[in-house]
């Protein structure tokens, strides 16, 4: 693979696919969107093919100076490789998913969806600073379109706050970065990764990349443009929204607060643990009461990316494997459940709940794959959303008990609402005829939900194959990170030695002479 | 005194003052019917004398080998460069000019006028002198031989009311702003003695008196009327709204360009050692024209009116450049206004090119409503237009503000730039509700007029500039750009 420039070739394919589909026809859009990605996830399998597992930190570099200021350097870790992996797995999946659905203006839709691939793997992969704000604040664009043009009745509204939220939170973060290069003399990210900011300087810089991440991932009290986002998206928006765009938060963490910042990092884990125990409890809550499927899964995301963060600033090992393995999990999953709900949106065009009932009697398969996905959302063994769950939860229990306690009722409001959600559509009394009328998934649909229900079940039984890439990765940022772990409240106390041991009987007055033995 | 070497930097100023008046003899016998072929031959006449910047704009000129007709003109690459941008804008205005004037709804009365070319060379001429002068008398010269020019210019369209509004609220204001400018003129020079720059300069050295004080806030007032910045700003809006939108075009562009880089001039060259006095009026300036420029444009409905507001947003962020007072941040001003130029000539392009079957333009949103589905080459270019505007990236906007930011941040003013990065969201609100108008309303179906191929050309030339390509020209600009800002600072 010397000398190929795979990334860089991975990013022109859907942006040519992209400028294709604006001038093709409807069907030649989407044929052309189709073979697009499915040409980047056959490149993305020999990315991960050729990704030497334990080689170097920084595998596949390229570096081009074409622009003044920063420079076009791309690169990837095991980490950036698993999500790049998780959009070009996600994006032939949301093309399928908009095939039928989308009648109007489709070479425009396909070429969002394409632009917008292109720049999540230049997300991943960028290795200068600058280069990689570029691509994530480009992603508002096509995102802006997918909501605007082809979202539900109130998309003006949703899509102006998604646009004018995640600009807000970015535009400060890009003061930060300037600030970051202008100090250390260089914008390249594996440098700056290691570079030590001073530590009263590092408090304001953590806040400004939280001000982004935390409207990204999104973090309560940040998270109100999600819901909106989604309800408001066409099904594959909200898959990329939930499955890929979220993700960008936690991996800003991942790559920027915590090895550039890591004391104050540690200084604010209060913070993330304080807003992350309310986002679990309170959305999981608000999930409950939601009458609208894709409300009730977007507010099930905002409480799954809290173990996200609450993992990430456990700062161990198993804490930061965890986050990276339920933010692929629900990537997965929650893409997944959106697809679900896109299913039988297209059949009746509601989302309400109550409208659906008893789906698993003429809907048998529907029911087997929906069933499968709440199970892996509420995390059951065998499935990936058990891995990445017990691994963070394991991981911030070594930090504090009592995050841990209440992080843990986020499992079991999960299987709440989620198993709520379920028997209510696919259980239940028969209610409406013309839900009883729907046909079962289509060959098309099941070519959408096949693989990833063998995805989620591959990182539930053998997750190696997916912690194997990064293990290194996360070795590296855990040695980072070593210095500045906060104080651990689930330590054994070491209490003064007894006197005697500790099965001894103390002897009974009065009988010190001995007697019956 | 040998004046060759003088006349030799002044070439191409020559040529203009020459074409300009042959242009207005031929105009004078040949009348309005040959308006086509003397706005073509004003282009070369720009296109000849743009040619005869490259060699000093490539190697950088500087020193006092730049200085001509003993210190009155300063030719350095700061002016090659603002004088290359202003004939570029100058060229693009001459060509949109024939397809708007000469439509079919106009009839005679509204047909493209021969002066039109005759006038924008002479306003140009003056911006030339304007960028390269190097004393107060050649400066006001340059100046008023612009504003004159532009007077004319806003009200060219002598059949309607909006466009003589616009001319005559333009000379009022303007001849205010110029009167202050040469009040505060003659303050500097009875304080300091001197109308050129390095004698006040001198002049001015040490503590600040209230009398030069004054002078250096009325020259100030002064530039910040012919800029446009808040709060000497008014003006914009009705004169953007009544100017036909060519000379709108022309408005925010050129003379933008010709009045930024003279009052960088100004501040270097003559407030260069009173580098306080000035810099809390520039800082000033620049946050509230990013926030009233932002604010102001939210309730618009009239799209000139809009792009008024946002040259007001824009000027902003370029004052922020030069309030930075380093090198760095003229060279991020300079590049600044070149992106400006490109994004600001497509924009007027674009909304040229709104027209109805019989050639009327459309203005407001409601008419653009659904643009995408029935223009879409129109709609898609105004939309990458836009998000540049609001500093998106991956469009070239985004690097405009980028080094402008960058600038400001290594000169270590976090707060301010945090301020400022801040009020920029506000100004994004409004740039994406022309997206918002444009693809997500229903459509109308108003704009169904064909635009010329000038109007296509330039709209795709200045859209291909502001996409993703334009990246590529970066390494190049700043190059110039910062040659450009090291001749600024020589003389410091």
């Amino acid at each position: 693979m010397d000398g190929f420039p795979i990334l860089t070739m991975m990013m022109c394919v859907p942006l040519a696919g992209a400028i294709i589909c604006l001038f093709a026809g409807e069907n030649g859009a989407r044929m052309t969107a189709l073979a697009a990605t499915l040409i980047t996830f056959a490149l993305g399998v020999l990315l991960w093919l050729n990704f030497e597992i334990g080689g170097a930190q920084w595998q596949f570099t390229e570096k081009a100076d074409l622009v003044a200021g920063f420079s076009y350097s791309l690169g990837i870790d095991g980490i950036a490789l698993l999500l790049i992996m998780l959009s070009v797995f996600l994006m032939p999946i949301c093309i399928l998913a908009s095939w039928t659905g989308i009648k109007k203006r489709v070479g425009e839709y396909m070429s969002a969806f394409l632009f917008m691939e292109t720049l999540m793997i230049g997300t991943f992969a960028a290795q200068d600073i600058f280069l990689f704000y570029v691509f994530f604040e480009a992603g508002l664009i096509p995102m802006y379109l997918i909501i605007g043009v082809w979202g539900g009745d109130n998309r003006i509204y949703a899509s102006y706050k998604f646009f004018l939220y995640t600009l807000l939170g970015s535009v400060l973060m890009l003061i930060a970065m300037f600030w970051m290069t202008t100090t250390a003399g260089t914008s390249d990210i594996p440098t700056l990764m290691q570079y030590s900011f001073p530590a009263g300087p590092q408090t304001w810089l953590w806040l400004a990349f939280f001000a982004s991440f935390a409207v990204k991932v999104p973090m309560w009290p940040f998270h109100t443009w999600l819901p909106d986002a989604h309800v408001q998206a066409p099904t594959a928006g909200s898959v990329i929204l939930a499955g890929v765009l979220l993700k960008l938060g936690g991996y800003g963490f991942l790559r920027f607060s915590l090895p550039m910042f890591p004391q104050a990092s540690a200084e604010f884990a209060w913070l993330v643990f304080a807003l992350s125990m309310v986002a679990v409890v309170y959305t999981s809550l608000v999930a409950l009461v939601q009458h609208d499927m894709k409300k009730l899964i977007a507010y099930s995301s905002v409480a799954h990316m809290a173990i996200v963060t609450v993992g990430l600033f456990a700062f161990n090992v198993q804490g930061l494997e965890g986050a990276v393995i339920i933010m692929l999990s629900h990537g997965l999953v929650s893409g997944a459940l959106f697809l679900c709900v896109g299913v039988i949106y297209d059949r009746l065009h509601t989302r309400e709940i109550d409208r659906y009932g008893a789906l698993s009697n003429n809907m048998p398969y529907y029911a087997v794959f929906f069933l499968l996905f709440t199970m892996a959302s509420i995390g059951l063994p065998g499935t990936s959303g058990f891995v990445g769950e017990f691994l963070s939860l394991a991981g911030i229990y070594q930090i504090s008990t009592t995050v841990a306690l209440v992080c843990t009722t986020g499992i079991i409001l999960g299987a709440a609402y989620m198993l709520y959600l379920y028997r209510r559509v696919a259980f239940g009394p028969e209610k409406n005829e013309d839900a009883q009328a729907m046909g079962d998934i289509t060959v098309r649909e099941w070519a959408m939900l096949a693989p990833i229900a063998a995805v989620v079940m591959w990182m539930g039984v053998y997750p190696e194959s997916f912690l194997a890439p990064m293990r290194g990765d996360i070795a590296a940022l855990d040695a980072r990170l070593a210095s500045a772990v906060p104080a651990s409240d689930s330590e054994l106390v070491v209490a003064a030695p007894r006197a005697e041991a500790a099965n001894a009987v103390a002897p009974v007055e009065g009988h010190s002479d001995g007697g019956a033995h | 005194m040998d004046f060759a070497p003088s006349f030799a930097l002044i070439i191409p100023e020559l040529i203009l003052t020459g074409a300009g008046l042959i242009l207005l003899l031929w105009t004078a016998w040949a009348g309005d019917k040959a308006a086509r072929p003397i706005s073509l031959a004003a282009v070369l006449a720009f296109l000849v004398s743009g040619l005869m910047l490259v060699p000093g704009l490539h190697s950088g000129a500087i020193g006092p080998d730049t200085l001509a007709f003993g210190g009155l003109l300063k030719i350095d690459s700061f002016a090659l460069f603002n004088k290359a941008l202003i004939y570029l804008a100058a060229i693009g205005c001459l060509l949109i000019a024939p397809a708007f004037f000469n439509s079919e709804a106009a009839g005679s009365e509204r047909g493209m006028r021969a002066e039109y070319s005759v006038l924008v060379l002479f306003a140009a001429l003056g911006m030339s002198v304007m960028v390269s002068a190097n004393d107060f008398m050649s400066l006001y010269l340059g100046l008023e031989l612009n504003s004159l020019a532009a007077y004319v210019l806003a009200s060219i369209l002598r059949e309607d009311t909006r466009s003589a509004e616009a001319g005559l609220k333009y000379f009022v204001l303007g001849a205010l702003a110029s009167g202050i400018l040469l009040y505060g003129v003659s303050l500097l020079y009875g304080f300091t003695g001197g109308t050129d720059f390095a004698g006040v300069r001198e002049g001015l050295t040490g503590e600040l008196g209230t009398g030069a004080l004054f002078g250096l806030i009325f020259v100030m007032a002064g530039l910040a009327f012919k800029i446009a910045a808040v709060p000497f700003h008014m003006w914009t809006p009705d004169v953007y709204e009544g100017a036909p939108t060519p000379v709108t075009a022309f408005f925010a562009t050129a003379p933008k360009v010709a009045a930024i880089a003279l009052t960088a001039r100004v501040v270097f060259d003559v407030f260069g050692a009173q580098v306080d006095a000035w810099r809390q009026i520039v800082m000033f300036t620049a946050l509230a024209s990013i926030v009233f420029g932002a604010l102001g444009a939210i309730g618009q409905e009239n799209l000139k009116r809009l792009l008024a507001y946002s040259s007001i947003n824009n000027v902003g962020f370029i004052l922020l450049g030069l309030a930075v007072a380093t090198q760095a941040g003229a060279a991020s001003m300079l590049i600044y206004l070149f992106i400006y130029v490109a994004m600001s000539l497509g924009s007027f392009t674009a909304l040229l090119m709104l027209r109805s079957e019989s050639g009327d333009l459309y203005e407001t949103f409601g008419d653009i409503s659904g643009l995408a589905v029935t223009r879409p080459a129109i709609a898609w270019s105004l939309m990458l237009l836009m998000f540049s505007l609001a500093g998106i990236p991956p469009l070239l906007g985004f690097y405009s503000k980028f080094v402008v930011f960058q600038a400001v941040v290594e000169a270590d003013l976090i707060a301010f730039a945090a301020i400022a990065i801040a009020a920029s969201v506000i100004g994004a609100f409004y740039y994406i509700k022309f997206v918002k108008v444009m693809f997500f309303d229903a459509p109308t179906d108003l704009v169904v007029g064909k635009s010329g191929f000038a109007h296509w050309a330039l709209l795709g030339v200045m859209t291909a500039i502001i996409s993703p390509l334009g990246y590529l020209l970066t390494p190049s600009i700043s190059d110039l750009a910062g040659k450009a800002a090291g001749a600024l600072f020589a003389a410091v």
